[in-house]
């Protein structure tokens, strides 16, 4: 068999059932290969789309996205996605064309190291030298980006390769010495765990993305009910306990409920699972829950120690420590705490003022009304991202998707088209921004060539909101660069003054149908209901444009460097 | 404080790119660095000397461990061992400072490799202190060039 045959070969095997990706010249060999192929292949408009596409249909499904780029520009366009996908322990296989390999290192046409680039933004990657070696690294890509801790592992793959003949066998058996994640907890650790949760009288379950990866959320849902925790969850752990739950404490952190952040600030004992003490998560590290014992569960030992003192390291498989825990794991003393938190979840809500305008959290809790929670989620970066994990409430794991540990604009609508390819019968959403949409709107030729009918939110501030936001509270409110309405003939520094601002661009409805897409404009609280039911009925793409209160601030908001107690709580109600 | 780390390591192209870019990404200094292939020519041995607080070091093995290609990581602080380095040093001498500077690398069991009319260059194994010493006392006279391996280490 020739290189590129053993990779469709090697795909199948997997049962990849789509991919993405964007072809040219040091790739061609694998793309004929594919090309009538039980596969099916979407073909982006960005090779970044392909990146995240394959990211949002491997958080959707559980299962290893995988995306093909040509070498060079191409390859590099992969990063931001790679990278993503990095931060986010996401399972993705990424191949890359090369140039042939007696040209490599002579700076060739369309050469770039791309093993070189991504080292630091893979789990692993392979330069494949021989022809020989191809199955066997075809096996173990799939094998590491979807165990341990998962991760994207990208495959750079020459052009003589791709051509050259062999009868190597895929091996059926991955065996890699230096590759041997833990899969269960210390049965020591796990009882010390237990015992620390039945002394505990003030506990909290923090809950991250690793409970999502591992498929954990009813061990850890049977923890919090037996053992009487309350559980917050980190961005990426969204979905991995119903935050419809009496115990929910929504999400903690700079942006987190009040009431998560006091929970963790006067715990006496936190059930850190699958999340790893991110900086927006603890604040200021030196006044973060100091009276707190630690248990934390982890398959990575390398986030255990990292950035807090754990008290009980258990290093494992989140679900497989979690069922061990199950049977050891007693009700603690915690009846006056769960009152405690009770008050404060009554006394500090979530809450906006429905004032002056169309507010975006209106938009998005409307959206949850309507999908009860149903809805496949995504997201992309920026104040309507933080409004969506305030107010999207997500009741099942894999239902919002965004980009937590990079940040990544533009992820979020190439990421539900990954997920809608893997659900075509499912709602998705995407809760996008106004400079969001714009970094990958490309990506609507893409849904629209291949019936992949994803909702688009735009929830248009005219700003690059959380820039402003940051510059309103901590920049003396000079808005530099963050008007996306600015043009040439505005004063250098705004003086707000002006009876009429540039009109915005683009219309986003116009684009809309330029590609072939339904467009749907809302500017009025009492629309948006109407319009969005109107938006899940069509069976085609939709961009709902929603023209929102240009400087809505997100709160609460816990400013970086601080302490978690010193929350701007935002308005009040009352 | 300076720990000394023996690594393992898959014997192909990369992977010290890959330890190299694990240090300098995460901020973390390498004092000294050495490999070279082992018994089994599919296997390198590195050894890393590396300088931080407990944690800074925990995080470093932690890291190296989760490399695909790091067979095993092995921190030798609190362990007993063996630790070798090599120094080739070139010293200015005189005809009147040649035995002075003889007598000294002699005591150091240090071995004279080279000699010309106005130098010597000395070879010396041993440990980072041992071979600091030799250059402390060789200073003196003149150091024209020193090249320094780093450091290899063998559990006792
Ligand atoms: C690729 C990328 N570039 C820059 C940033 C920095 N950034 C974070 S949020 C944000 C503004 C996003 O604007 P928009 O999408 O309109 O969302 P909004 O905050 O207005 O809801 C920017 C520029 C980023 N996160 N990602
Ligand atoms: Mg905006």
């Amino acid at each position: 068999m020739k290189g590129c045959e053993i990779v469709v070969e090697a795909l199948l095997r997997e049962k990849v059932e789509v991919m993405f990706g964007y072809p040219g010249g040091m790739i061609m060999d694998v793309f004929d290969v594919l090309y009538g192929s039980p596969i099916r292949f979407i073909l982006t408009r960005h090779e970044q789309g392909a990146a995240h596409a394959a990211d949002g249909y491997a958080r959707a499904t559980g299962r290893v996205g995988v995306c093909i780029a040509t070498s060079g520009p191409g390859a590099t366009n992969l990063v931001t996605g790679l990278a993503t996908a990095y931060m986010d322990s996401v399972p993705v296989v990424a191949i890359t064309g090369q140039v042939p390999t007696p040209m490599i290192g002579n700076d060739a046409f369309q050469e770039a190291d791309i093993v070189g680039i991504t080292r630091p933004i893979t789990k692993h990657n392979f330069l494949v030298s021989t022809v020989e070696e191809l199955p066997r690294i075809l096996r173990e890509a799939f094998h590491i980006a979807s165990t341990g801790r998962p991760g994207p592992v990208l495959i750079d793959l020459p052009k003589d390769i791709q051509k050259a003949e062999t009868d190597a066998r895929m091996p059926e058996k991955v065996e890699i010495r230096g590759y041997k994640p833990t899969y269960a907890g210390h049965p020591q650790q796990v009882r010390r765990a237990g015992a620390e949760i039945a002394r505990a009288k003030r506990p909290v379950i923090y809950a991250g993305g690793g409970v999502i990866s591992s498929g954990a959320e009813r061990e850890l849902k049977a923890l919090a009910v037996k053992a009487g925790i309350p559980v917050t969850t980190t961005l990426l752990g969204l979905g991995a306990f119903p935050e419809t739950h009496a115990l929910s404490l929504g999400m903690l952190g700079m942006h987190g409920t009040v009431y998560a952040n006091y929970a963790m600030m006067e715990s006496d004992l936190i059930v850190a699972v699958g999340a790893r003490f991110d900086d927006r998560v603890t604040g200021k590290l030196a006044a973060f829950a100091p009276n707190a014992r630690i248990i934390h569960i982890d398959i990575d030992p390398a986030s255990v120690q990292k950035n807090v003192k754990v008290h009980i390291p258990i290093i494992g498989d989140v679900r497989n420590v979690l069922g061990q825990l199950n049977e050891i794991a007693r009700k603690g003393d915690t009846g006056e705490w769960l009152k405690r938190v009770a008050a404060w979840k009554r006394e500090h809500p979530l809450a906006y003022s429905r004032k002056d305008g169309l507010k975006p959290q209106f938009v998005i809790e409307t959206m949850r009304e309507l999908t009860k929670g149903e809805a496949i989620v995504a997201t992309d970066v920026g104040q309507h991202q933080m409004w969506a994990a305030q107010y999207c409430r997500p009741v099942r794991p894999r239902t919002f998707l965004t980009s937590g540990g990079l940040g990544t604009m533009g992820y979020g609508f190439p990421a539900a088209l990954g997920a809608q390819a893997a659900f075509p019968d499912r709602l998705v959403v995407v809760i996008s921004g106004d400079g969001s949409f714009q970094m990958n709107i490309q990506e609507l030729a893409t849904a629209v060539e291949n019936d992949l009918p994803v909702k688009v939110l735009v929830l248009n501030n005219g700003y690059l909101g959380m820039v402003r936001q940051w510059q309103q509270l901590f920049y003396k409110g000079r808005y530099a660069s963050t008007c996306l309405a600015r043009d040439a003939r505005c004063p250098t520094i705004c003086d707000g003054k002006a009876k009429k601002c540039p009109p915005y661009v683009p219309d986003f409805l116009k684009v809309a149908e330029a590609y072939g897409a339904a467009g749907i404009r809302v500017e009025r609280e009492r629309e948006v209901a109407p319009a969005l039911r109107e938006a899940f009925r069509i069976r085609k793409p939709v961009v709902a444009e929603f023209i929102v209160a240009r400087e809505e601030n997100v709160f609460p908001m816990v400013p970086a460097g601080a302490a978690m107690q010193e929350m701007i709580k935002g308005i009040d109600l009352a | 404080m300076k720990h000394t780390i023996s690594v393992l390591v898959e014997n192909k192209f990369g992977v010290l790119a890959r330890i190299a870019g694990l240090f300098s990404g995460r901020g973390y200094n390498i004092d000294s660095l050495s490999v070279a292939e082992t018994m089994d020519p599919s296997v390198s041995q590195m050894t890393i000397v590396a300088q931080g607080e407990d944690r800074i070091i925990e995080q470093i093995t932690k890291q190296l461990n989760k490399l695909v290609d790091v067979i095993k990581v092995q921190d030798y602080a609190g362990e007993e061992y063996i630790e070798r380095e090599l120094v080739l040093v070139k010293t200015h001498t005189t005809s009147e400072t040649r035995a002075e500077v003889m007598q000294i690398v002699g005591i150091f069991r240090g071995k004279i490799v080279d000699v010309d009319r106005a130098s010597v260059t000395v070879e010396l194994t041993g440990t980072e202190d041992k071979i600091d010493a030799l250059l402390n006392l060789l200073k003196p006279f003149g150091i024209r060039e020193l090249v320094r391996t780093g450091k290899i280490a063998i559990a006792r």
